[in-house]
């Protein structure tokens, strides 16, 4: 029971595969095409990405992550957010499991959101990739906006959500 | 491809263990385990973008992008690009395409911030992670965010 429980959602993706591909033969080999592309861009990125968190979780102690990006470290704390995000590789999700050893390490929600902030929107080498693509000014302009924009959002969501879901999100953090 | 992470990872693990055993093996029990929670998610995440991918082809979203211009084209844009799931280096050479087929900037900014910060169909693991209401207020005040940076590049980059 348990499994199929976890697993509903795949299932269902697979049915909805299934039935593409008695509706549109080509597109249903198309559809698996691009899911085995993008089942290889998730080997690339997602196993060593856990490994790392496992490491950080044991040898980085819990004072160290408060020192630096908990509720006192400031604008300290809220520069380095921007700077892990923007160093990471990869895509949006990836973001999500680092964020809860974050949380398990002691780190401000805030500093939490403006690290996904980063690592979805100010990634550096997807900046360059950006500038060569679209042009030096498009792509400044954008990290300026979203610089300031990661902050606000942050401040505006630490602001909308209650501080006792805050709590829960941080205790549902412990069980990754 | 890219092995870098690879190759720092494997580092710091023999680094690891070769200064302490024990929290090396810890470390990797940790991983397995958070890696076995969220798989689910991942697969069924995976299989959703290629049917997604696969209905909605490249010529299709460049039409629509392509085609209409205003606010509506911006709303459109910004939809298509809060659903989809391209990775960046996919992503930028399209809308440098689009943008050389006559699509406007504000059209190709509001497209290219709404794919990077809105994830509509990863929000199942992103409710694992933080829950629902976190999950829908933040990709909500992403998605207008979206259209303030469509604004805002619209009157500096002409």
């Amino acid at each position: 029971m348990r499994f199929i429980k976890r697993y509903k959602f795949l299932m269902t993706t697979l049915i909805i595969l299934t039935i593409l591909f008695v509706v549109n033969y080509e597109l249903g080999i198309k559809a698996v095409d691009i899911t085995v592309y993008s089942l290889k861009e998730m080997v690339f990125v997602i196993p060593p990405v856990f490994v790392l968190l496992g490491l950080l979780d044991v040898w980085v102690p819990k004072e160290t992550m408060v020192k630096y990006m908990g509720e006192r470290s400031g604008i300290k704390g809220i520069l380095l957010s921007i700077f892990i995000g923007s160093a990471a590789a990869g895509p949006l999700y990836g973001a999500f499991p680092v964020a809860a050893v974050f949380m398990k390490k002691g780190v401000k929600f805030s500093n939490i959101i403006i690290f996904l902030g980063a690592w979805s929107t100010t990634k550096i080498p997807m900046f360059l990739f950006e500038m060569a693509s679209l042009g030096t000014k498009f792509a400044l302009s954008r990290l300026i906006i979203d610089i300031f924009g990661i902050i606000i959002i942050s401040g505006i969501i630490s602001r909308i959500i209650p501080k006792e879901e805050i709590e829960k999100i941080y205790i549902n953090a412990e069980k990754f | 491809m890219n092995f870098t992470l690879y190759i720092i990872t494997i580092f710091l693990l023999i680094l690891s263990y070769f200064k302490d055993k024990k929290k090396t093996m810890k470390a990797l029990k940790k991983a397995l385990k958070a890696f076995e929670n969220i798989l689910p998610q991942f697969l069924g995440v995976i299989v959703l973008v290629g049917i997604l991918l696969a209905v909605f082809n490249p010529e299709i979203i460049s039409g629509i992008i392509g085609n209409r211009s205003g606010w509506l084209g911006v709303l459109i844009s910004g939809i298509i690009g809060a659903i989809t799931l391209i990775p960046g280096f996919v992503a930028f050479p399209t809308a440098a395409m689009l943008l050389e087929n006559g699509a406007g900037y504000m059209q190709i900014a509001a497209f290219i911030s709404t794919l990077m910060m809105v994830g509509v169909i990863t929000l199942p693991i992103e409710m694992k992670y933080f829950g629902k209401r976190f999950a829908i207020v933040r990709n909500s005040i992403a998605f207008v965010f979206s259209f303030v940076v469509a604004y805002i590049i619209g009157i500096l980059v002409v």
